[in-house]
């Protein structure tokens, strides 16, 4: 039988070409018709340090990074000491024979990837080499990849016609020596190309573009891992008549920056990471109070304080949702994929403008730093919200109303004042017990705009659930597919919405005898915020800084809820 | 809005130096109104946290937009207003310990940037609204309720900061002398940059420097404020630090650059080197 997918480990130095190699890959291969993740791990350093990239590819959508790998690629000898053992059992190592030497161990082949690409007179072409032997190890027909080679360096250029010859060169070369080795790893089956367009990018940038496409005009950062790419993005293409963006000097410059743009009109967002989001909570608390519409992307990293902002983690559900002092509680929508960050995006701009307070789009590093082909979103089913603005005549009482009201413009009628002390109807400072209990009110019932969230659920019968969030939703669904093919009776639940949460979700999960939150914290955060709403809730944590591994939810989740089980008996 | 509002209950002290201040910004706004043929509307008033920040909800005829918000951040605030609409003309009013303790990080950034609003500091060497702190304009050695056995820290300097930061219009008032003032506001308003209106504003309960400020002569007191002779290079920033390193407190324009270019148009002419693109156009960009 033809394999399905294949999962390849790129191991080496930072600037060795780990990176593109496996970004190459991801190329080649969705270029051919194939789908494919990447998933990176960065060192924090700047110039070298352990780094590793894997790119997963297959002739179905890509949900995890995958845990086994088929091929390992060891730029150096401590790749290949630190990731040898996750090479599955028939996998094939590929190693740079310039670096370290093996002996010969049945499995492993080495060579030489800078002298061979110097010899095509091309010294960057190293990954094409490395390329070229993987696409051997799989059957990739050669054809597939010269295409892939013409497209990405046709780029107008007096030198791209030596460019594509030396990069095939490259290709050749590592195939030959791929051949030369005897490994193989059996034929990839054919692409079933997808029918739609489709792109191929990293969550920030769909982050980006999902915020963009809802008509996001005004943009306030301050660099901070994994969130920079963001800002970067930002500075380079949200330019032109009415449109803002800037670098300030914090991230209280940032927020409180956003404020004033969401407040003169703008839809404004501003995109950090743990420390920056936790200098925003007082500002936070302003909008909530002052109702000014606007996001804040919170890309998270391992925490608290510095902690490690290279690696992934989920534990920024409390600070996020809970994120200053009073009686406040954030909208958070917590993508899943590439796509959904997309969507995620956009929805977060229509929620700000349409309940007039903050939101919080809560991503990941790991969605962050990953490549994936999506389907290209049509910008003409895209719901696009706008705030409701004042159009009256002078004389507004802005905040007297129980619940949403039309928000004035500065320029226009209406002047108010946006007032982050208790105010009145006309946002002066007041400390009336009866008016602190109508604005408290009336904050909250806003909260009720946004409960139109979508979720997915399937076997929903069965009395023991799985719902994961955010970027544990790859490897749980696969595990979730694996324990129902082995036989386990289990219903699936996800969302994004996580608060909101879709009011019909969660008065399911509170039918249920277990619900398990496979989520990457030590509290967790979820399964706790979900205790307190009455669901039966249990997470599955893991704090390594790494997503999940299939394998081990499998595992894990398989002896909960034979325990769940077997106790059910005795009972 | 107050007299209108029975709802609102803050009050200034009788005699406090904010009510001056008041008056002079009313006078600006209305002054603005009538220069540019502009609706009121098209003003925000953005206010920093004490009993100066309370000026926002105390004015007095048609009403400005106004944003009062956290502690220290009126600054940035203002930016975003600003550059979110830069036709809009906005001024910020904060106290000593608003503006230069809590919020001191932000004036230099905005000085970088010649932010395109007038800032109005009303100083009163105390935290009036906290009840009689000492500030960052308290004298060393003076007696607060925070500092029992007198303060340990010298003080700042406003005016020689506001300088080296590089704000390009800078006024130095005082809150009695309101039509003085009014004047500095709406000059301050029609610099094209990051303007300060330092202002003298006594604390009448916790710091009341009235008699210091204007002297007394039945006492021997010498007046501490002294104007600043016309017909200087107000342009001539050794010229400026030569009035603020005087001593006492200077009244009047100390300097003014009309030479570098307002925020807004900073920002304006490197986005002329971009080529925007549609979202769509932008999506295409990654396509397979
Ligand atoms: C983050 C934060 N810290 C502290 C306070 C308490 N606080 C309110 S006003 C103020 C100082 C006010 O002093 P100043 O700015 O000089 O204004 P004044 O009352 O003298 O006009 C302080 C410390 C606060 N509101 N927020
Ligand atoms: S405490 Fe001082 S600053 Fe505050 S209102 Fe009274 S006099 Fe004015
Ligand atoms: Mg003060």
């Amino acid at each position: 039988m033809k394999k399905k997918h294949f999962i390849v480990r790129f191991a080496g130095e930072g600037g060795q070409g780990v990176v593109t190699s496996a970004e190459g890959l991801a190329q080649a291969a969705t270029q051919t018709g194939y789908h494919a993740m990447t998933f990176a791990t960065f060192p924090s350093q700047i110039m070298g340090g352990p780094t590793w990239t894997q790119t997963r590819i297959s002739t179905t959508p890509v949900r995890s990074a995958g845990d086994e790998l088929d091929v390992l690629v060891a730029f150096n000898k401590e790749g290949y000491e630190t990731h040898r053992d996750e090479v599955r059992q028939g996998g094939v190592i590929v190693y740079n024979s310039e670096t370290f030497q093996l002996e010969p161990d049945g499995r492993s082949f080495g060579m030489k990837f800078d002298e061979l690409a110097k010899s095509t007179g091309n010294a960057r072409a190293a990954n094409m080499v490395v390329i070229g032997a993987l696409a051997y190890l799989v059957n990739m027909p050669q054809p597939i990849l010269e295409e892939f080679v013409k497209k990405r360096f046709t780029r107008g250029r007096a030198e791209d016609q030596e460019i594509i010859s030396s990069n095939i060169k490259a290709l050749s070369l590592g195939r030959d020596e791929a051949a030369k080795s005897g490994f193989n790893l059996g034929e990839i089956d054919a692409a079933i190309p997808p029918k739609y367009p489709q792109i191929l990018l990293n969550g920030n940038q769909a982050i980006a573009l999902g915020a963009v496409a809802a008509g996001l005009d005004f943009y306030i950062g301050y660099p901070i891992s994994p969130a920079t790419s963001i800002l970067v993005w930002m500075e380079r293409n949200l330019v032109g008549p009415g449109k803002f963006v800037y670098q300030v000097s914090s991230e209280i410059e940032a927020i409180t920056g956003v404020i004033g743009g969401g407040y003169a009109g703008k839809k404004a967002m501003s995109a950090t990471a743990g420390p920056g989001f936790s200098l925003m909570s007082e500002g936070l608390g302003l909008a909530w109070m002052a109702e000014i519409p606007l996001v804040i992307v919170d890309v998270q990293r391992g925490g608290p304080a510095t902690g490690l902002p290279t690696k992934t983690e989920q534990s920024d559900l409390f600070a996020t949702m809970f994120p200053a002092h009073g009686d406040v509680r954030l909208p958070i929508i917590a993508p899943g994929s590439v796509e959904e960050c997309f969507y995620a995006a956009a929805t977060a701009i229509n929620w700000a403008e349409r309940y007039q307070g903050p939101v919080v789009l809560l991503s990941e590093h790991a969605l962050s730093e990953r490549n994936q082909n999506i389907a290209k979103p049509d910008l003409s089913k895209l719901r696009v919200e706008s705030r409701k603005a004042y159009t009256g005549s002078n004389g507004y009482q802005r905040y007297e109303a129980k619940e949403l009201s039309p928000m004035p413009l500065p320029g226009g009628p209406g002047a108010y004042v946006a007032n982050g002390s208790e105010h009145d109807s006309i946002g002066d400072t007041t400390h009336l017990a009866e008016r602190h209990i109508h604005m408290t009110e009336r904050r909250w019932s806003k909260l009720h705009l946004l409960e139109d969230g979508t979720f997915e659920s399937e076997n929903a019968d069965a009395s023991i659930a799985i719902l994961p969030w955010g970027g544990s939703k790859g490897p749980g669904r696969e595990a979730y597919e694996e324990l129902m093919s082995k036989g386990a009776d289990l219903a699936w639940y996800y969302t994004m919405f996580l608060h909101p949460m879709p009011p019909a979700l969660l008065a399911e999960l509170r039918k249920k005898k277990l619900v398990l939150v496979p989520e990457l914290n030590y509290q967790g955060q979820l399964a706790f915020i979900l205790r307190a709403q009455g669901v039966k809730a249990e997470a599955v944590t893991q704090y390594t800084g790494l997503p999940f591994k299939v394998k081990d939810l499998v595992r894990r989740i398989g002896e909960r809820v034979k325990a769940e089980r077997k106790e059910g008996v005795r009972a | 809005m107050s007299a209108k509002n029975p709802e609102y209950d803050f009050k200034w002290c009788p005699g406090c130096g904010d009510f001056g201040v008041r008056r002079a910004l009313e006078g600006a706004l209305e002054q603005r109104r009538t220069e540019t043929e502009q609706p009121m509307e098209n003003n925000v008033v953005i206010a920093g946290i004490g009993c100066s920040g309370n000026l926002v909800h105390l004015l007095e005829g048609p009403q400005p937009f106004g944003i009062h918000g956290i502690h220290g951040r009126a600054l940035p605030i203002a930016m975003g207003v600003k550059m979110a609409r830069p036709e809009l003309n906005i001024v910020v009013v904060a106290g000593d310990g608003d503006f230069l303790s809590i919020g001191m990080e932000h004036i230099a950034p905005q000085a970088a940037r010649n932010l395109n609003i007038t800032a109005i500091v009303m100083d009163n060497g105390v935290y009036g609204l906290t009840k009689g702190q000492s500030s960052p304009t308290t004298h060393i050695g003076v007696v607060t309720s925070s500092t029992p056995y007198g303060k340990a820290e010298d003080e700042v300097h406003p005016l020689e900061l506001y300088l080296t930061l590089g704000v390009t219009y800078l006024a130095s008032g005082l809150s009695s002398k309101v039509k003085d003032l009014s004047k500095m506001i709406v000059d301050g308003m029609n610099h094209p940059g990051f303007s300060i209106v330092h202002v003298q504003s006594p604390c009448t309960t916790y710091n009341d420097t009235y008699e210091l400020l204007k002297g007394n002569p039945k006492k021997g007191i010498e007046p501490q404020a002294w104007p600043v002779p016309d017909g200087r290079d107000v342009a001539s920033k050794e010229a400026a630090y030569a009035v603020v390193r005087k001593g006492g407190v200077p009244l009047g324009l100390i300097y003014q650059d009309k030479s570098r270019a307002p925020f807004e148009e900073r920002v304006r002419q490197a986005a002329a080197k971009a080529k925007p693109r549609t979202a769509a156009q932008l999506i295409e960009t990654y396509a397979i």
